[in-house]
C-alpha cells in the first residue's frame, strides 16, 4: 500500500517578529521548521508501515527551500518525496492550496491513505486537510487521536472530540488528520540523515499537472486579507511587588479581600 | 450564479441527543448583529435523527427567523460525508450569502469539506465578524502567525461566504419574547445519507467538567518549573472550586495533558476567574483567556505581558506566594467545594 503524507514548511512562530508601521511579518533571518503538528503524521505512517508495510511518499508545496522539509522527513522514515513549487501558487488560500496539493496527489497515483497534520502551526486553519479529501471524493476523519488497525480495506480509529473520543471505521482509500496524542514522533537517524543528504527532491510545476491556472495563487483563491492588525490587550493592572517575604502577607491579603469583594471566593 | 442571487445569514446549530449545544447559541448571537446590518433573514440549520419541536422553538426564540431541521437516523451523530451531501444540498437549493459554524470538531470538519466542492471561501476560527458598509461582504476576524496579529478576511467575489467561529468568544443568545419563525422539517434523499466513515462507538472524557465550562480556573505556566509542583496548584485550585489549566509549554512536556491546554493552539476559556501561576502570557495564550471576567497573575518577572490583561498582580515567587494564597483562603474557613466542580 501507498501512504502520502503531506507537508508544510512553517516559522518558527516564536521568532516570528512584526513591522510595527507596516503591519507585515518580518521574514528575515526567522528559521524555517517542519510543521511540528505534521511529525505526528510522519511517524504515524512509519508505524504503518512497519506493520502492513507501506511505500510512504512525503509530499509539499512552497518555495524551492521547503525541499529541506522534505528532506526530514526523509530523515524520519519517508521513503521518497516531491515538492509542488511554482511562482504560480504563491498567494494561495486554503481552497487553493488542497485543490493544487489534490492534484499533485492524482499525479502520484494509487494511494491507500493520505495522513496530515491536524493544522500548520503558522496559518493555524486545519482546513487543507479535509478540503483535499474532498476535492478526491474520498473520505475524511479529522482530529485522529489513536489508530487501532486496518482489517479488510478498513482502517479503525479513535476520533477526539470535545466530550471524549468516536471509534470509527473508513473504508480505503482514506484521508486522517491526526492530533498529538497519535503518535510520539521518531527522532531521524544518522542513517535516515546520510539518504536525506544524498537525496535529490523532484521540483515538480504547475504545468506538469491537470492545473486550472485560474483556480490558484492570490487571484485563485476565493479568500483575500482584507488587513492585518495586531491585537489590542491593556486592563489596568492593581499591582503588588511581593519579592520581599515581608511584602507576602499583605499582597495576598489584598488579594483575598479583592476576591471577596467581587464575589469570588 | 450572481453574488445577488444569493440572500440569508445561516448558522449551524449544533444538537447531541436531540438537545442543542451552546454553540449554536453562540452562533446566534453572530448571526442577529450581521442579519441586522444586512437587513435580512437569519435561519439555522440543525442536523439530527430528530429533534422536538420545544428544542427547535428555542432557535427561533433566541433569534432565528427560520430553522431548517434535517432529520435521518444516519445523521444521530457527525459524519462527513452525509452531514456535508446535506448542506450542499440545501445551499444549492436556498443560496445562502453567509454560513458560520462553530469552530468544533464537527464544524472544522464539514465546512472545510463542503466549502471545497461549493468553490467557496472558509475562513477559520473567527473571533470578529463584521459586514463591510461598503460592500456588504462579511469581514472575518481571526488570529494568525500563531496570534501574533489578527488578519481580517474577505470573500470578495464567491458564495456562500462560510466562516468558522471561536466556541466561547461571544455570549450566548437569550431567548426574547414574541419572537416568530417557520421551521422547516426535511427527510433528506437516501442517496445523501451514504457513508464510507462508520460511527461504531464512544468513550467519554474521564474528566468531567472540561476547563471551557469552569467558572474559575487556575493556569500554569512553565515557572511552575517541573511536574511535581503541579501539586501546589491543585491545591489551590481545590481550595476555590477551581479546573486547573496550562500553557501549551507545560503540556508540550508532558506536565500535564492537551485537554488542560488554554490558548490558540488549545481551548479559549472565559471564566468569571482566571488565576494564572507562573504564566509569561504568550500572545498565544492571551488568545485563549483575555475574555476572562477577572484576571489574577503571579509570576517573579514585573514585565511579564500577562500584567497587561490583568486586574490583579503578584509580583513574586510562585512557590511562596502560592502556599500563603493556601492557608489565606482556608484561615478564612470558607467552604471548601468539591474538586473540580463549578
Amino acid at each position: 500500500m501507498r501512504i502520502i503524507v503531506p507537508l508544510k514548511q512553517v516559522p518558527e512562530t516564536k521568532s516570528v517578529k512584526m513591522d510595527e508601521k507596516t503591519g507585515t511579518i518580518i521574514r528575515e533571518g526567522v528559521e524555517s521548521i517542519i510543521n511540528p503538528l505534521d511529525l505526528y503524521a510522519i511517524e504515524l505512517a512509519i508505524q504503518l508501515k512497519e506493520k502492513y508495510g507501506a511505500m510512504l511518499v512525503g509530499i509539499s508545496m512552497g518555495p524551492p527551500k521547503a525541499a529541506d522539509a522534505l528532506k526530514e522527513a526523509i530523515s524520519m522514515g519517508i521513503d521518497e518525496a516531491f515538492l509542488l513549487s511554482d511562482k504560480a501558487l504563491a498567494g494561495s488560500d486554503t481552497w487553493s492550496t488542497a485543490y493544487a496539493i489534490a492534484k499533485m496527489i492524482k499525479k502520484i497515483g494509487d494511494y491507500s491513505i493520505i495522513i496530515c497534520g491536524e493544522r500548520a502551526t503558522d496559518g493555524d486553519t486545519g482546513q487543507v486537510g479535509p478540503e483535499i479529501a474532498s476535492y478526491l471524493e474520498i473520505p475524511v476523519l479529522t482530529y485522529v487521536n489513536k489508530f487501532i488497525e486496518i482489517k479488510e480495506n478498513e482502517i479503525f480509529v479513535h476520533r477526539q472530540v470535545e466530550e471524549g473520543s468516536e471509534i470509527l471505521s473508513s473504508s480505503l482509500p482514506t484521508l486522517l488528520t491526526v492530533v498529538k496524542e497519535v503518535s510520539e514522533p521518531r527522532l531521524p537517524t544518522l542513517r535516515g540523515k546520510l539518504k536525506a543528504k544524498k537525496t535529490i527532491i523532484p521540483c515538480v510545476k504547475v504545468d506538469e499537472l491537470d492545473i486550472a491556472i485560474e483556480k490558484i495563487g492570490l487571484q485563485g483563491s476565493p479568500t483575500r486579507v482584507a488587513k492585518i492588525f495586531r491585537p489590542k490587550v491593556a486592563r489596568e493592572c492593581e499591582k503588588h511587588f511581593a519579592k520581599d517575604p515581608s511584602k507576602i502577607g499583605p499582597a495576598v491579603n489584598a488579594l483575598a479581600a479583592y476576591l471577596n469583594k467581587k464575589n469570588l471566593l | 450564479m450572481k453574488n445577488s442571487e444569493f440572500s440569508d445569514i445561516w448558522i449551524l446549530a449544533e444538537q447531541h441527543n436531540g438537545k442543542l449545544l451552546r454553540i449554536s447559541y453562540e452562533l446566534l448571537t453572530r448571526g442577529m448583529a450581521l442579519a441586522k446590518k444586512k437587513s435580512c433573514k437569519l435561519c439555522a440549520i440543525v442536523f439530527s435523527s430528530g429533534v422536538e419541536n420545544d428544542e427547535l422553538e428555542k432557535l427561533i426564540a433566541c433569534g432565528a427567523d427560520k430553522v431548517i431541521s434535517v432529520e435521518n437516523p444516519q445523521l444521530e451523530h457527525f459524519l462527513p460525508e452525509p452531514y456535508s451531501a446535506c448542506m450542499s444540498d440545501l445551499i444549492e437549493k436556498y443560496k445562502p450569502e453567509v454560513i458560520l459554524a462553530g469552530a468544533t470538531s464537527t464544524g472544522r470538519t464539514l465546512m472545510p469539506y463542503t466549502a471545497m466542492r461549493a468553490c467557496a471561501g472558509l475562513t477559520a476560527d473567527c473571533t470578529q465578524l463584521d459586514i463591510e458598509s461598503a460592500t456588504g461582504n462579511l469581514l472575518q476576524t481571526r488570529p494568525a502567525i500563531g496570534g501574533n496579529i489578527m488578519a481580517t478576511i474577505k470573500t470578495p467575489d464567491r458564495r456562500p461566504q462560510m466562516a468558522t467561529v471561536r466556541p466561547r468568544s461571544t455570549k450566548p443568545s437569550e431567548p426574547m419574547k414574541n419572537r416568530k419563525g417557520e421551521i422547516i422539517r426535511i427527510k433528506p434523499n437516501e442517496k445523501l445519507m451514504l457513508s464510507r466513515v462508520k460511527y461504531r462507538g464512544f468513550i467519554p472524557l474521564e474528566e468531567k467538567h472540561g476547563i471551557q465550562d469552569a467558572e474559575k480556573v487556575v493556569l500554569v505556566g512553565r515557572g511552575i518549573k517541573k511536574a511535581e509542583n503541579i501539586a501546589m496548584a491543585r491545591e489551590l485550585a481545590d481550595c476555590i472550586g477551581a479546573s486547573l489549566g496550562a500553557t501549551r509549554d507545560v503540556v508540550d512536556r508532558g506536565w500535564l495533558s492537551y485537554p488542560h491546554q488554554v490558548g490558540l493552539s488549545g481551548k479559549t476559556i472565559t471564566p468569571k476567574l482566571y488565576i494564572g501561576l507562573g504564566v509569561s502570557g504568550a500572545i498565544q495564550h492571551l488568545a485563549g483567556m483575555q475574555t476572562a471576567e477577572t484576571i489574577v497573575a503571579v509570576n517573579i518577572d514585573p514585565e511579564a505581558q500577562i500584567f497587561k490583561v490583568a486586574d490583579f498582580g503578584i509580583v513574586g515567587d510562585i512557590f511562596e506566594i502560592v502556599p500563603a494564597m493556601i492557608r489565606e483562603i482556608r484561615a478564612k474557613s470558607l467552604p471548601v467545594s468539591v474538586t473540580g466542580s463549578t
